[in-house]
């Protein structure tokens, strides 16, 4: 786990979730902070292909040595690919958050949705008032 | 012992640990058993087919070597009999040894469980008696023994929640619980084909009621509630959260983990709790974290009543000369949870508990735990824990509170777990750790009341030392534990690689 960063390119959502917007898809995962909150993740279940996610609703389970949580989706869409390497290989997860440790890819339903997500800088400063 | 670790492993870590099976020499024998039993033989007993061909592998040592090896392990164990035990959410209390001592008696022990009613009028008197007396504690007329764990006895709460609005032709399909909850209640919902909706926790550390309020329709059908809840904190606005959830024709569930809290002192019944489960292992003096099986009976209202499980212990004959009875007939009832009545011995020691404490000392007891974890809450307020440690949310507690590691991370980098490991090494064990979740780096206290104040104060003595060193050195408690009998443990390889066998003849 190296340190904290939050990238420009991203958008984020209050629960520690971030978004790359790609045209109409975006790939979903978890920040920095959700990863070092949680400790060693030991076991991602993710959604089905074909699944439908709505924004502010969970989509996929992670497990640390410390909890369970719930994986909050940050915009709505359908699941168009989820990444199957982290069945092997959570710990990608903790150690490359925003590559490797990508969650799933959706089509967006809506896409004026991420206007409403935060920017990097946003999110940060959410983080530094105590979230 | 309370330095930087030994360079060294201690004897006890030198000590490797080997199994039964790797002690085990063929033909070795604790004990010598006649060649010929004089019975019948195996074969006329049980089918052929169903016989071993090749005998099992057990271990074969002998009996200096089984008594060595199991009092060997007993004493590389932390316990109750060893010091405290200040996990939260568990009431890891003593249990006065008078409790054993009556489960022991013969007429207990020995009981049968298939035996007549007639032939065992004491033990059905006992159930019964234990029944109203946890029926007097929770301010609810009737209770069901039958629960043999706190997790079947929400279970148990739902499946009547269920049978209760099925025979008034409703079948609402959500269940509330709050994001305090213990984890058992959104699994013991979703057990029970509920849907779990969460209900957030206020600024003062209760049930968010505008929340509440929010998520309240006709498909709720119950609402769990902790109270104290898992912060340790008496929900003022009981009341209100009662009368919210019966205008919307839901039933109230108390769960009874944080039930040592309030004993003699307010009553779950009066509170506007439609069903209770009791955890007899919790605060009623059962040993448990694999001390012995545990007990969640259930307490009822009126209106709840008729679908209780069966067998249900009824009292019938004369003042003088009552009769005890097991009564299967009540068309009502959810069925059977269990077979037979459930752990007898539990019932012995919980009662003979409420017997000698009386309802006066039940009522101490609480008001000793509450003392406790205030005072202990107090001595962590102020010097290096005030300043790594504060409190989750600061108002008076009742039994437990939650400390929240974050400045600690912040700024010595360490996190609660460094902290848990290192306390092993002060001769503790550690708090409950991570829990509740909406607590950041939740550390949770419950000292209850069979602590003195000399071992509270040594607790707090060992954390500020713990701070102080830390201060120094971050690095002794992130490599900590020293001087247990194992050093940390690789919890994401036991995660993540688990080795659930080992094949008889291996190594480990």
């Amino acid at each position: 786990m190296a340190e904290a960063s939050y990238p420009e390119d991203l958008r984020y959502h209050p629960e520690h979730d971030w978004a790359r917007i790609e045209g109409d898809e975006a790939v979903l995962g978890i920040t920095w902070y959700a990863q070092d909150a949680l400790g060693e993740v030991v076991f991602f279940d993710p959604p089905d292909v074909g699944t439908e996610v709505s924004k502010d609703s969970p989509y996929a389970e992670v497990e640390s040595v410390k909890a369970v949580s719930d994986v909050v989706a940050p915009l709505s869409g359908e699941v168009t690919a989820v990444n199957g390497d982290l069945a092997d290989a959570p710990e990608a997860i903790n150690a490359d958050p925003y590559g490797a440790g990508w969650m799933v890819r959706i089509r967006m339903s809506d896409p004026a949705e991420a206007e409403a997500l935060m920017d990097a800088a946003a999110y940060g400063a959410s983080l530094e008032d105590g979230s | 012992m309370n330095g930087p670790g030994p360079a060294t492993e201690t004897p006890q870590q030198a000590d490797r640990a080997r199994t039964i099976y790797e002690k085990s020499v063929p033909g070795r024998r604790a004990a010598q058993l006649p060649e010929d039993g004089g019975g019948p033989s195996l074969d006329e007993l049980i089918p052929s087919k169903l016989l071993r061909e090749e005998p099992p592998g057990l271990p074969e040592v002998s009996e200096p070597e089984i008594v060595r090896h199991y009092n060997r392990l007993s004493r590389r164990n932390y316990d109750l009999d060893t010091g405290l035990y200040p996990l939260g959410s568990c009431t890891m209390k003593y249990n006065p040894r008078l409790n054993e001592r009556v489960a022991a008696l013969p007429g207990y022990a020995g009981l049968h469980p298939a035996s007549d009613d007639g032939d065992v009028q004491g033990a059905l008197e006992l159930m019964y008696l234990l029944e109203g007396a946890l029926a007097e504690v929770c301010g609810l007329p009737h209770v069901s023994l039958q629960p043999s764990a706190g997790s079947q006895g929400e279970l148990a709460g739902l499946l009547l929640t269920r049978a209760y609005h099925d025979d008034r032709g409703r079948s609402p399909g959500k269940v509330l619980t709050p994001d305090t909850a213990h984890g058992t209640n959104p699994a013991s919902v979703a057990m029970a084909g509920y849907e779990a909706v969460k209900v957030a926790t206020d600024p003062n550390g209760g049930v968010d009621l505008d929340d509440l309020k929010a998520k309240l329709d006709d498909d709720v059908a119950c609402l769990m509630l902790t109270n104290p809840n898992t912060l340790g904190l008496f929900d003022e606005n009981i009341a209100e959260i009662a009368s919210l959830v019966h205008e919307v024709d839901g039933l109230l569930y108390y769960d009874g983990a944080n039930l040592n809290a309030i004993m003699g002192l307010a009553r779950p019944g009066d509170m506007g709790f439609d069903i209770v489960h009791v955890n007899l292992h919790k605060s009623f003096s059962q040993p448990h974290g694999g001390g012995g099986p545990g007990s969640g009976p259930i307490a009822v209202s009126e209106a709840v009543e008729p679908f209780l499980p069966v067998p249900r212990v009824v009292r019938s004959g004369s003042e003088e000369d009552p009769v005890f009875e097991l009564d299967h007939d009540r068309p009502l009832s959810i069925g059977r949870l269990r077979g037979f009545q459930g752990n007898f011995g539990v019932f012995v020691r919980s009662y003979a508990y409420i017997l000698s404490l009386g309802g006066d000392g039940l009522k101490e007891a609480s008001t000793r735990a509450v003392l406790n974890a205030n005072y202990l809450k107090r001595r962590l307020a102020d010097g290096r824990a005030g300043k790594y440690l504060p409190i989750g949310f600061d108002r008076p507690c009742m039994h437990e509170f939650v400390l929240s590691g974050a400045p600690l991370k912040k700024e010595l980098g360490l996190k609660t777990l460094d902290l848990a490991k290192r306390l092993l090494d002060h001769g503790f064990h550690p708090p409950t750790v991570y829990f509740p979740q909406l607590v950041d780096e939740a550390v949770m206290v419950e000292p209850v009341e069979t602590e003195s104040v000399e071992t509270l104060d040594a607790f707090a003595d060992a954390i500020e030392e713990i701070l102080e060193e830390a201060e120094r050195d971050p690095s002794i408690a992130a490599d900590a534990p020293y001087t247990t009998p194992v050093r940390r443990l690789d919890e994401v390889r036991a995660t993540r690689e688990p080795v659930l066998r080992q094949p008889v003849g291996s190594s480990a």
